[in-house]
This record gives C-alpha cells, sequence and structure tokens, in this order.
C-alpha cells in the first residue's frame, strides 16, 4: 500500500518501527502534490521541497544513533492559514495578510511542533474562515476531491480536500460555524470540532473570538483521537482555555455503544433536509441501535433561530477583531493617497474581498448607536435560549445526532450570489458554536451523485470522549471511511 | 450677568505596574521606538490579552482609598475607533461595570474642605503615542506606551472653579503616589487630565452645555486653559449665543483652546463585551487584601508625622510629600528605637537629615544608603561617639566611598572627644589666646561664651562632644 | 428590514470601508435580506434572559506583573508597510482621534 494512503496512525506506526524514512515520507507526499495539486488547489503555501527534504534527512540521519520518537515525528500534517506559523506566511486567505510573516507560533503549532510534525503546507479557506465553499478566498477556490466541479465545503476546505486527497496526512482546521465539519462531510473525511476553550485560540486568526475552536481534519476517528489529544489542554496564553484534565482519548476507541443514549432532534429533519442526506443518517441512527445505543427522540426548538442569532454574533466581533487590518502595522496598504482616512478606507475596500466586506458591514451595524440592543444584545439572549436547548436534552441523552448539511456539496459559484442562502447551509453546525459544545463528523455515505455525506455527533461540554467512541464504534461497523476519491 | 461655574474632571492615571495591562511588554518610560512591543500589544492577528492581576490590585486598593464602591462583577469592552495608535482599532476597557464607583475625596482650600464625588474608575489599556512634529508628509507611530494599564477617574461636575479644580488634582495625585499605584508624573504622561467645564446664571439649579478641555500636560496650564474656557464662554453667553457642545483643544503656545470635535461628529464608539477576556469577579478576600495593602492617606500621615515624631507641620509635610522617603525616614526611626530610644529623641535629628542633608548630596540618597544605617548614625550620636557636626561629612563619605558608617567614623578618627583631661587641654589653650573675651565674660557679658563654644569646637575639628565643653568652659572661666 | 443606501454609507465610514456606488446598491440589498431574516428574532420574549457573551463558566484568569521579553524593534517593524527610524510611517495625520 502506498504511504499516502495511510491513516496518520498507521503511518506512525510504520516510522516508529523503522519501516520507513522520513524522507520516503516526505518524498512520498511531495510526488503526490505534484500529481494531485494542481487540480486540487488545496494549499495557498505548500512547504518547500527542498527544506523539508533535509529536515528528514537530518531527522533520519540523528535517529540513526537515536531512537526516541515523538508521536508526529516526520509525519506531514497540513495546517489552515489562519493559524499563525512563525516564519511561514499565514495569509488568511486575503490579499491583506497576502505577504504576513507571523513572529510567533500558534500554541497548537507550537505543541505540534515539540511532537516532531512536519508542516507540509499552509491550506486553503475562505477569507478570514467566512464561507462555507472555500469559494471565497482570494487565491482562488479548492476543489472537492470526490467531483471536481464542487465546492469542499468551507472554511476549512483546503484541509478536508487535503486529507481526502492524500496530500497530508492529517491537518488543522478552525471552525466557528461549521467551518471543521461542513467541509469534513463534503470530501468524506472525520473532523471535529471541540468544546469552546479544550484547545487554545492562541495564534487562531480571531474571526469571532466567542465561537472560534481549532481542531482536527483526518482520515478516520483513531486520527482524531490522536490529534485531540496532542492539541488539547489549557494554555496560559488564552483566558478562554479551559483548566480542565484532558482524558486518554484513545482508550475511548470501543466497538460497541452499549449504555449510550443518543437523541434525534426532529427539528433537524424538517423542512430542506435532501431525501438522501435524510436517508444516509437515518440508516446510520438504525446502525447505531445495532450497536446497542438507546435511541431516543428530542427536541431543540430553538433550533430555526439559530443562523439569524449566529448571523448577529459572529459578524459582530468579526467587525470588532478584523478592525485591526488597517494597514499600519502589517499587511496590505493602499497606494499613496491623501490622508489617512482615506488611507484606511482604501486599504479596507482593496484588502478585503466582498464576503469579508459584507460581514464586517453587517456587524458593524448591528453594533452602532440605536441598534444594539435590538440586534447585538438580543442575539445574546438568543443564545442563552440556544445553550439551554442543549442542557435540556442532555439531560435526557449523551449525545445528539444529526445531518452535518442540508445537501451534498453544491456546484461551484451556485451560491454565490445569494449570501443568505449560502449562510442557511450551515443550519445544522451553528447552534453547535452557539451552545458551545464538542461536535465530530464521519462519511455515513454517498449521494447519487457519488458525494460524501456526513454525520453529526454532538456531545456535552468537555465530554469528546464520549462522542469520539461513538463515531468510532460506528465507524468501524461500516466501510465509509475507507472510500477514497479517484484522482 | 454673572454666572458659576461647573467643572467635573476625567484623570487618566498610569498604573505603577511592571509590565504592560494585557502582556509581558515591560512600561518604562523613555524607551526607544518599538522596543517595548510584543505580538499582543502590538495587535498582530491571531494573538491574546491575558489580565494583569497586579493592575486589578491597585485598582482596588485605589478604589478603596477613594471610598468607592468595588464592583463584584466585571467585565471589559471594547471600544471601538481608528487611530494609529491605537494597534487594534478598539481599545479594551470598561463600559456598563467600571471596578470602582461612587466615591469621593476631600478637597481643602483656605481653611476650608469640601468633598469631590468620584462617579467612577476604570481599568483600560493606554494608546501609544504618534508624533507629528519635523516629519515632512507623514507622522511616526511609536507604540511602546500601548497597552500601559490605565485607570480612568471620573468626577462628579462638583467643583466651582479652576482652583478647586486644581486642589483636587492635586490631593488626587497626591492619593495615588502614596498608594504607590502611579508616579504622577504629569509631563511624562503618567498623570494626564480632561477638564470638562461649564456655565450657568448663577443660583441656577440647571446644568449648562459642558465643553471638554483635551492636551494639557500640567497643572499651570490646567488652570490657565480653564481660565481661557471660562471667559470665552462669557463672552459667548454675554453676546446672547449658545455655548456648542464640543471638544476643545488647548494650545500652550497660544494660550487658547480650539475645536477638536463637536458633538455632531461625536464617535459611535461600537462598545460590546471582549470576548477574549473572561470576567472579573471581585471577590471578599480581594477587596480583604487590598484593604490590608492601602497605604495611608496623605493626610492622616502628615497628623501623625507630627504628633508620633514630634515633628514641625513643615517638616512633615516635607518628609510625606513622597512616600519613598516617608518610608525610609520611618525604617531609619525605627532602627534606632530598637536600641532604646524614644521617636521624639532622635526624630528631630533624621528628619532634619533627611530633608536637609542628604537631599543636597545625592538625588536619590534612599537607594545608596540603607535606612539601618541612618539609625546606627542616629545611635552613635546618642551615645555622644560623635558629635552633630560630624554626621553631614560621615554622610557626604558614605555616599563617595560606600564604605560602612562604622568603618568611615573609625577610619577617619571622627570618634567624638569626650575625655576630660583633652577637652581641657583645649579649652586652655582657646582661653590663653583669647584673654580679652576672657575678661569680657568675667566682668558679665556670658554672651561671650558663644564665642568660646564655638573656638573649641573648631579647634577640636567638630569632634568635642558639646555637652561636655560647655560643661568644662563653664567650670573653667567661673574658676 | 430595509437598509438604505445612507445607512451603507453611514456604516460604511464607521467601518473604515471605501465602498463604490455598485457596493452600496448590492449591500443594500443583500444587508436588507439577511436582515429580514434576522428580524425572525423579535418574534421571541427574551425579557428577563441573561445575555451569553461567552458560554465558558469560568472568571478571573489573571497573569503575575512579570516583564518579558519584547520583541526586538527590527522584529516589531518586519511586517510594515512603511516605516522610519523605528517609527510605523503613516500619512500624515491630520485628523483626531
Amino acid at each position: 500500500m502506498s504511504l499516502r494512503k495511510l491513516t496518520l496512525f498507521e503511518l506512525k506506526d510504520k516510522f516508529t518501527k523503522g519501516e520507513v524514512s522520513a524522507a520516503e515520507i516526505v518524498k512520498a507526499y511531495f510526488q503526490r502534490i505534484t500529481v494531485v495539486e494542481s487540480k486540487v488547489k488545496a494549499y495557498i503555501t505548500p512547504a518547500k521541497k527542498d527544506a523539508l527534504l533535509k529536515e528528514a534527512d537530518d531527522l533520519d540521519y540523528k535517529l540513526r544513533g537515536w531512537r526516541k520518537i515523538a508521536p508526529l515525528m516526520a509525519m506531514p500534517i497540513a495546517v489552515k492559514d489562519n493559524i499563525c506559523t512563525e516564519g511561514v506566511k499565514t495569509t488568511c486567505g486575503s490579499r491583506m495578510l497576502e505577504n504576513f510573516v507571523p513572529s510567533y507560533d500558534a500554541t497548537v503549532v507550537s505543541r505540534l511542533r515539540e511532537q516532531g510534525y512536519f508542516l507540509i503546507g499552509k491550506t486553503n479557506l475562505d477569507e478570514f474562515a467566512m464561507g462555507s465553499s472555500t469559494e471565497n478566498s482570494a487565491f482562488g477556490p479548492t476543489r472537492n476531491p470526490w467531483n471536481l466541479a464542487c465546492i469542499p465545503g468551507g472554511s476549512s476546505g483546503g484541509s478536508a480536500a487535503a486529507v481526502a486527497a492524500d496530500l497530508c496526512a492529517a491537518a488543522l482546521g478552525s471552525d466557528t460555524g461549521g467551518s471543521i465539519r461542513q467541509p469534513a462531510a463534503c470530501c468524506g473525511v472525520v473532523g471535529l470540532k471541540p468544546t469552546y476553550g479544550r484547545v487554545s485560540r492562541y495564534g487562531l486568526v480571531a474571526f469571532a473570538s466567542s465561537l472560534d475552536q481549532i481542531g482536527p481534519i483526518t482520515k478516520d476517528v483513531r486520527d482524531a483521537a490522536l490529534m485531540l489529544q496532542l492539541i488539547a489542554g489549557h494554555d496560559p496564553l488564552d483566558s478562554t482555555s479551559a483548566d480542565v484534565p484532558v482524558p486518554d482519548y484513545q482508550k475511548a476507541l470501543k466497538f460497541t455503544m452499549r449504555g449510550m443514549k443518543v437523541g434525534v432532534p426532529l427539528e433537524f429533519f424538517a423542512e430542506g433536509l435532501d431525501p438522501e442526506v435524510e436517508l444516509a443518517v437515518r440508516t446510520a441512527i438504525i446502525k447505531m441501535q445495532e450497536l446497542k445505543a438507546e435511541i431516543r427522540e428530542i427536541s431543540l426548538p430553538m433550533t430555526t433561530y439559530a443562523v439569524a442569532t449566529y448571523y448577529l454574533i459572529a459578524t459582530a466581533e468579526a467587525s470588532s477583531n478584523l478592525a485591526r487590518y488597517d494597514g499600519v502595522k502589517y499587511g496590505y496598504r493602499a497606494a499613496k493617497e491623501k490622508g489617512l482616512l482615506e488611507t484606511y478606507m482604501k486599504t479596507r475596500q482593496e484588502g478585503f474581498g466582498p464576503e469579508v466586506k459584507r460581514r464586517i458591514m453587517l456587524g458593524t451595524y448591528a453594533l452602532s448607536a440605536g441598534y444594539y440592543d435590538a440586534y447585538y444584545g438580543k442575539a445574546q439572549s438568543v443564545r442563552t435560549l440556544i445553550k439551554r436547548d442543549f442542557d435540556e436534552a442532555f439531560k435526557d441523552v449523551d449525545m445528539i445526532v444529526t445531518p452535518t448539511m442540508p445537501t451534498p456539496a453544491f456546484k461551484l459559484g451556485e451560491k454565490v450570489q445569494d449570501p443568505l442562502q449560502m449562510y442557511l447551509s450551515d443550519i445544522y453546525t451553528i447552534s453547535v458554536n452557539l451552545a458551545g459544545v464538542p461536535a465530530i463528523v464521519l462519511p455515513c455515505g454517498f449521494s447519487s451523485g457519488k458525494l460524501p455525506i456526513g454525520l453529526q455527533i454532538i456531545g456535552r461540554p468537555f465530554e469528546e470522549e464520549k462522542i469520539i467512541r461513538a463515531a468510532y464504534a460506528y465507524e468501524q461497523a461500516t466501510d465509509w471511511h475507507k472510500k477514497r476519491p479517484t484522482l | 450677568m454673572a454666572y458659576e461655574v461647573v467643572i467635573g474632571l476625567e484623570v487618566h492615571a498610569q498604573l505603577l505596574t511592571a509590565s504592560k495591562m494585557f502582556c509581558g511588554c515591560g512600561t518604562a518610560f523613555g524607551a526607544a521606538p518599538n522596543t517595548q512591543t510584543c505580538p499582543v500589544c502590538l495587535g498582530m492577528p491571531g494573538v491574546l490579552p491575558v489580565i494583569n492581576r497586579k493592575a486589578v490590585e491597585f485598582a482596588v486598593r485605589t478604589g478603596l482609598a477613594l471610598h468607592c464602591t468595588i464592583a463584584p462583577m466585571n467585565r471589559f469592552a471594547r471600544k471601538h475607533y481608528f487611530y494609529p495608535d491605537l494597534p487594534k482599532n478598539y481599545q479594551v476597557s470598561q463600559y456598563e461595570l467600571p471596578i470602582c464607583e461612587h466615591g469621593w475625596l476631600e478637597i481643602g482650600q483656605n481653611g476650608t474642605s469640601k468633598r469631590v464625588r468620584i462617579r467612577r474608575a476604570h481599568l483600560e489599556e493606554d494608546a501609544g503615542k504618534n508624533l507629528h512634529a519635523g516629519i515632512a508628509g507623514a507622522s511616526h507611530v511609536d507604540l511602546n506606551r500601548a497597552g500601559t494599564p490605565l485607570l480612568e477617574i471620573v468626577t462628579e461636575p462638583d467643583m466651582g472653579s479652576p482652583d478647586e479644580a486644581v486642589a483636587y488634582l492635586k490631593t488626587l495625585r497626591d492619593i495615588l503616589v502614596s498608594q504607590k499605584v502611579c508616579d504622577g508624573n504629569m509631563e511624562e504622561g503618567s498623570f494626564r487630565c480632561e477638564p470638562n467645564l461649564s456655565l450657568r446664571p448663577a443660583g441656577s439649579k440647571e446644568l449648562g452645555t459642558k465643553v471638554e478641555l483635551k492636551n494639557i500636560n500640567s497643572f499651570k496650564f490646567v488652570k490657565a486653559a480653564m481660565e481661557y474656557e471660562i471667559k470665552r464662554q462669557t463672552k459667548v453667553l454675554d453676546e446672547g449665543g449658545k455655548v456648542v457642545q464640543e471638544t476643545r483643544l488647548w494650545d500652550t503656545e497660544k494660550g487658547e483652546t480650539a475645536v477638536m470635535r463637536s458633538k455632531e461628529e461625536a464617535h459611535d464608539y461600537r462598545y460590546f463585551p471582549d470576548p477574549d477576556l473572561v470576567p472579573l469577579r471581585i471577590t471578599e478576600e480581594m477587596i480583604a487584601e487590598a484593604r490590608k495593602s492601602l497605604q495611608e492617606l496623605p493626610e492622616a500621615k502628615h497628623k501623625r508625622f507630627v504628633s508620633e515624631f514630634g515633628l514641625t507641620e513643615q517638616t512633615a509635610a516635607v518628609l510625606t510629600a513622597n512616600p519613598v522617603v516617608a518610608d525610609y525616614f520611618v525604617a531609619s526611626v525605627t532602627a534606632v528605637c530598637t536600641s532604646g530610644a524614644s521617636k521624639t529623641d532622635v526624630s528631630r535629628d533624621i528628619a532634619n537629615w533627611i530633608t536637609v542633608d542628604l537631599p543636597g548630596l545625592a538625588k536619590d540618597f534612599w537607594t545608596h544608603i540603607p535606612a539601618g544605617e541612618i539609625g546606627e548614625l542616629s545611635a552613635l550620636k546618642r551615645k555622644g561617639e560623635i558629635s552633630g557636626p560630624i554626621v553631614k561629612a560621615v554622610l557626604e563619605e558614605r555616599l563617595k566611598t560606600g564604605k560602612s558608617v562604622a568603618e568611615i567614623i573609625k577610619a577617619k578618627g571622627l570618634v567624638q572627644v569626650s575625655d576630660e583631661g583633652a577637652l581641657e587641654k583645649i579649652i586652655d589653650e582657646v582661653m590663653a589666646k583669647n584673654p580679652q573675651q576672657v575678661a569680657q565674660y568675667k566682668s558679665g557679658k556670658e554672651a561671650v561664651f558663644g564665642f568660646f563654644v564655638g573656638q573649641v569646637m573648631k579647634a577640636s575639628g567638630g569632634k568635642a562632644n558639646p555637652a561636655k565643653v560647655n560643661e568644662l568652659l563653664k567650670r573653667k572661666l567661673t574658676q | 428590514m430595509e437598509i438604505r443606501k445612507e445607512q451603507v454609507e453611514h456604516v460604511a465610514k464607521l467601518a473604515r470601508l471605501e465602498v463604490s456606488e455598485d457596493e452600496k446598491t448590492t449591500f443594500a440589498r443583500q444587508l436588507s435580506g439577511i436582515l429580514t431574516h434576522i428580524d425572525q428574532l423579535k418574534e421571541l420574549d427574551t425579557a428577563g434572559v441573561e445575555p451569553t457573551a461567552t458560554v465558558l463558566p469560568t472568571d478571573n484568569v489573571f497573569r503575575d506583573d512579570e516583564v518579558r521579553p519584547s520583541l526586538s524593534q527590527e522584529q516589531a517593524l518586519a511586517n510594515a508597510p512603511d516605516q522610519a527610524d523605528g517609527f510605523f510611517r503613516v500619512p500624515k495625520i491630520l485628523e483626531d482621534r
């Protein structure tokens, strides 16, 4: 079996046993990149081949006399390009940061670095992670490896496509309203959005600070558990990272769901859900029953209001977070203008793409004098109600199973002109961020158009263990994760 | 028409923390541009703030010193406006829930006192600095100051004249300095004030339209700016006009204020809770801790120095003006008192050295000579081992060489001469040299006694024990 | 909720975004559409419901008052579009904050 097809766990195992060298791994992946990257366009900044090969050679040489293997040594891992990497361009898919080179690593990146990972590339995304299709990148769209005419989902479309197309062994994404889970579903891979506070946000370029969370995108559930293990935990640099112990997630990998109560929310199977998606998800729920899970119907009545609430809170925070891009300290600056005000206005007009501007406008409006109470303030109160919905549901069940997206991946360009329709495609993922709870997405079938369909399992805060266990049990009882696109 | 002046004040006090409000950069004044910055205070993408515990402690301590209510629940909010010295284009501040509210302080003036109410005091981060002068076609930005913790202290409109306003500012500054939370340096910008001022017909209950004044960097100019503004507004009203609500800038060179921004152009700051910071809860324990760390207020300390140490009002005032000096004084006195002296016995001498001799020798003498050595010096003097006039020479030598007080006295042979035989010999010599004065004394002109003391002290190189000299002289002259 | 062109202009100025005539029209239409969807929140009674600013149950996260190394001047200015004599250089500031 060729190296690139191995899961992270398998590759790590081979490397640890000395069956494969770091140089061989790097060569295999670069060969794959040469062949398919031009079709998929998962990367904004791929690693420099010569530099990485040298790093690999040095490692191989060093390991000859000293076999101490860190968990991710020589593992080619891709990082979404809104996560800061010291000395490596971090563009956020924006003209604004086209040449921005951070002098610091995100905490997740320094943790991966400590574990010996190889940064195989910085992946494409919707500009500043704002979008559901990766079409909003200033550097062109990424394609879905299953069907190059379709979107890979977004905003972590580059990371999901890179994993699906074997362009990396695993990847990091970020999720504000579904940006890990929705592309994972579109590309038929596993995506995990941890509990808000589980993983440090330090060095993740902020979109909406109260919703953003970094998480893994991987080839299977075991890999997701491994990656989460390595990036989770308290960080003194992030006041919103929780000081909660991180359990051993590998111990959660069991083949049964015995004793687990699974909720199925009525509202997630209502109008607008594609019948093929519904069938795949319902079939998955039956499979869970076979795995001895107890299935219960539940209600999350506030679901209807999630998109509206999200688009007020996320855009308000974004309008604030993106105020710093003014062409003074770093980033793009418009060519010589008369005064400061003109420079600000031109810089931001030329540096940001249309979707980012739209969201800055909406968020600024929602916070502006006279509208705060009606919009931002109202949304914060509704957020409380949405969170209560989940609190109530979790009194009865251990987890909630839902579709991830109303439809399989749509065609490129299909929704570009209609932002509201685009926003509504996040309807099943958004409330998870508003409630701050964890969720994992994994493949549960294919549409008649041969596009993957994703199953979402939502857990209680800081109970990633349980959803990993359920996802693993389901995955091992099915074959979906073994399917790979032909490119 | 006669008008009544109504003044309120906003003060921005930089807190004396070692590091910034939300990051570990230093806060020292005067570093080379952009050398005290890091990704956090530069507002780089992706970085996050973490609250400096000390800044919170200082805010609570100040709140207690100003008799404020301390808010149990606090949230930081973002205040948005675009300006190059504000790296994130929002300032992390407090809006709905300031940490301190409803306090007061007492100002004394011409023998009467008045209470000025404090509306609120809240924590926020300072901006950097924009520089314009002498730069063609551009401005420069230095972000060293960005992120320094500030306490913004806002009064109710309780002051009725520029003099009262200045008295308030001085009292507030003394309190902040005494609490060791701010160095009070107006020139370096660590204590900045923005008055707002309005006029109303004398006797009227309603407030007039207020004008905010900015860009003032000394007590002198605060007064001048307010006086100018009173004249300007009086003229406007006398001519039947209306004062416009606006912000005006003080121009030091012209001695005038000029419009900076009208109310119509007022900002829409779009405050909202900062999602990067979790709520700040001030617990009972934190307040108790702050109460313990609360330093004596200047007024009370002054009174205590007079009663406890038997000092004059004036000496007490000099000692308490700088809390470091006051502490140094107390430590010196305590050091000698452990060897059995009473406070009032030694205080006058020590106060004298600290307020007169030492400042003349070194500006920051307290960093060079440990208070314990001052105590030692005082103890030696009490025991009669050294004389008063010698002390200054010892201190000078101490600063110059760094040798201990004991070493200097020994090495220089400065030990006081109390031996009767030796002193009698000197006295005899002095009397022999001055027969005329001896005759005068004997004929009843006792004023020349002082002359003899002086001559004997001089002949002994200042080492003679003055008490012994007095005693022996009296005996010899009346023989 | 209808958003007029003048409101687009006002909000764009607040956000320091230059917008073309075309963008004004497009934004007015798109924002109106989104805000109409958002208006469904009005049907919810949220009287007495505490707002959620963050889902974390924690409070009082502090750091000690310790000085850490700063960046060098060169590092601080490394990404600056324009700089001079150790400063960030910007067009002459004519307006006040």
